[in-house]
């Protein structure tokens, strides 16, 4: 496998019975780039995700990371490779208080072995994350535990616990859904910091007008087969999105606002 | 106008767990007042016990060690309904390197207790990935299991058990090492509980997928708990062997399963001082309980039943909110 990519996911398929969630679906993703995948709910992007990050076998096909097939590795081989995600279904450690939430991270042997062994307190790293992503320092939050705070802290803390991974590539699983307009406001920048530092992100996302702002490469499923991919126009133009994705040109001209 | 009960923790907390500012010897005091209690409890007040409640503590202490090692397999999810394979492993260690071998007790312990912890985790290594109820019906079948097969290949003395095993030189030695062994196994996970480590195995309690994704083999850190774990209850089982100069089919008993849990819901889950103080109720209470005869049993149905009823909680939260807040009660209007 050529290792320019960093990422490459070649035409994995997955079927749950006789429901075909992926269908032969091929990207590469280069250190520092951002990929969208965008598609209808159900269309095998969480699938796609799961099938990454080591939580589902896939039936057919391989993924390779640094030129490395990990297909079927479990999760924790696959993140302590430096692939870390999100979930859309946020899992927070509800009891702990939200600062500790990232300490699992900091504690695992991928952190452990970069620092080498020099971390000093770990609860102070996890406050400068936590600042990264948005929580303020000086107040409360931070110490509120995760079960009193609100969704779009604690998607937002999910990010965070995948930047206490140093990770090299970051998949982000509809970040930004339930988040309020100013928390996805403010959380594009973080993003796109983590994007100039050469973080290589895929991003499934809903929300067109941000990613697009964030990134200028696109996948598009729809029934868990790969429909179009390019930059967004191109991706927008293409007569399968409009009629499978956006349903009709006109609602697809609004969403992008061209 | 109403009532509502207002409860404000004492000032003495500073923002999160564990960190603590102290500004007098009274506060200090408050700290370390429950801390202490365990310790001069067992080591200066039993003492002074009559030689037959000394012996009932010695016990309880077996029965605390089982609930402790239980408790620790609860807070990272694996439910067992098998502390007595704990137990038996480490009776059976011990008393067949004692008085099949000659090993001495300074040897047969230590073997039982760290080569034990190795058995059980080994033995529970292949339903590690099974949770909650699946890998509590596992932990219940194993003793039985293990008491059927010395029954039926009479192994291991077969049914008659192990006899002729050592006892410990004198009544000291023998007291002050299962007290102190409780004490190191509490204090130990206590003190495992509160930090990092503590942190993750918790995690994978409440959420072992975020663990994983944190690039942790929660597996691993089962296997490693399932070690410290079984450790505890096999030097339990090690004690007992020594102690009752017997290792037995017994050892695999029910009563070292269900007792532990047990006092665990009677002192109260999710944190390692709550089931050391309901074995130290229920042990004693058992005993008290003899008087009564036949209805012994039912007296002591009745108290779990209340017990567990009366404070869903546990006996210990109880306590400690108690201890830690101040509660009043405040007028709202409506």
């Amino acid at each position: 496998m050529r290792t320019d990519s960093l990422l490459t996911v070649s035409n994995v398929s997955k079927h749950f019975g006789g429901v075909v969630a992926v269908n032969g679906v091929t990207f590469k993703l280069k250190k520092g780039e951002v990929i969208g995948i965008i598609g209808p709910n159900g269309s095998g992007k969480t699938t796609l995700v799961n099938i990454i990050t080591g939580f589902i076998r896939p039936d057919k096909g391989k993924i390779f990371f640094k030129g490395k097939d990990i297909t079927g590795c479990p999760p924790y081989t696959i993140t302590d490779m430096g692939i870390a995600r999100t979930f859309q279904m946020i899992r927070p450690f509800y009891q702990l208080p939200a600062y500790k939430n990232l300490i699992p991270s900091l504690f695992s042997p991928r952190v452990r072995r970069l620092v080498g062994g020099k971390y000093g307190d770990r609860d102070a790293v996890a406050m400068d994350i936590l600042e990264e992503v948005g929580f303020e320092r000086d107040s409360s939050v931070p110490y509120k535990d995760a079960r009193n705070l609100p969704h779009g802290y604690l998607k937002r803390l999910e990010l965070g616990r995948c930047i206490a991974l140093r990770p090299e590539v970051i998949i982000l699983d509809e970040l930004f859904s339930g988040m309020s307009i100013a928390e996805v406001t403010s959380t594009v920048p973080i993003i796109e910091k983590l994007r100039d530092e050469g973080i290589a992100i895929v991003m499934i996302e809903h929300r067109l007008l941000e990613l697009f702002q964030i990134t200028g490469h696109v996948l598009v499923l729809n029934f868990g087969r790969k429909i179009a991919e390019g930059t967004p126009e191109e991706v927008m133009n293409a007569p399968e999105v409009k009629e499978a994705y956006l349903g009709s040109e006109d609602v697809a001209k609004e969403e992008i606002g061209c | 106008m109403t009532k509502r009960k207002e409860r404000i923790d004492r000032g003495i907390k500073v923002r999160s767990d564990g960190i603590y500012a102290l500004n007098s010897y009274r506060e200090i005091l408050y700290l370390a007042f429950p801390r202490l209690l365990p310790v001069v409890g067992l080591l200066a007040v039993v003492p002074f016990f009559s030689l037959y409640w000394q012996e009932v503590i010695a016990s309880t202490a077996i029965y605390a060690l089982l609930a402790v090692s239980w408790e620790l397999l609860y807070m990272t999810g694996l439910i067992s309904l098998g502390q007595s394979l704990f137990y038996g492993v480490g009776a059976y260690i011990a008393g067949a390197l004692n008085a099949s071998w000659g090993f001495p007790i300074y040897l047969t312990v230590p073997i039982a207790t760290v080569g034990g912890g190795l058995l059980c985790a080994l033995m529970l290594l292949p339903v590690l990935r099974l949770r909650g109820i699946y890998f509590a019906m596992v932990t219940l079948v194993l003793p039985l299991m293990f008491s059927r097969l010395v029954e039926a290949t009479r192994i291991l003395g077969g049914t008659n058990g192990l006899t002729g095993i050592d006892s410990f030189p004198n009544h000291w030695i023998s007291f002050c090492l299962i007290q102190i062994a409780l004490l190191v196994a509490f204090f130990g996970f206590r003190r495992l509980e509160g930090s990092d480590y503590g942190l993750v195995i918790k995690g994978i309690n409440d959420n072992d997928r975020a663990i994983m994704s944190s690039g942790i083999n929660i597996y691993w850190y089962k296997t490693q708990v399932l070690f410290l774990a079984g450790a505890v209850g096999c030097f339990a089982g090690a004690y007992g062997a020594h102690h009752d100069m017997f290792a037995g089919m017994p050892g695999f008993a029910l009563d070292y399963s269900i007792l532990p849990i047990a006092a665990a819901a009677v002192g109260g889950m999710g944190s390692f001082a709550g089931p050391l103080l309901g074995a130290f109720i229920l042990v004693p209470l058992s005993e008290i309980l003899r008087a009564l005869g036949a209805l012994r049993i039912v007296f002591y149905g009745l108290f779990l039943v209340f017990a567990v009823v009366g404070l869903p909680e546990g006996l210990f939260h109880f306590i400690r909110r108690k201890y830690e807040q101040i509660e009043r009660w405040v007028e709202v209007d409506k």
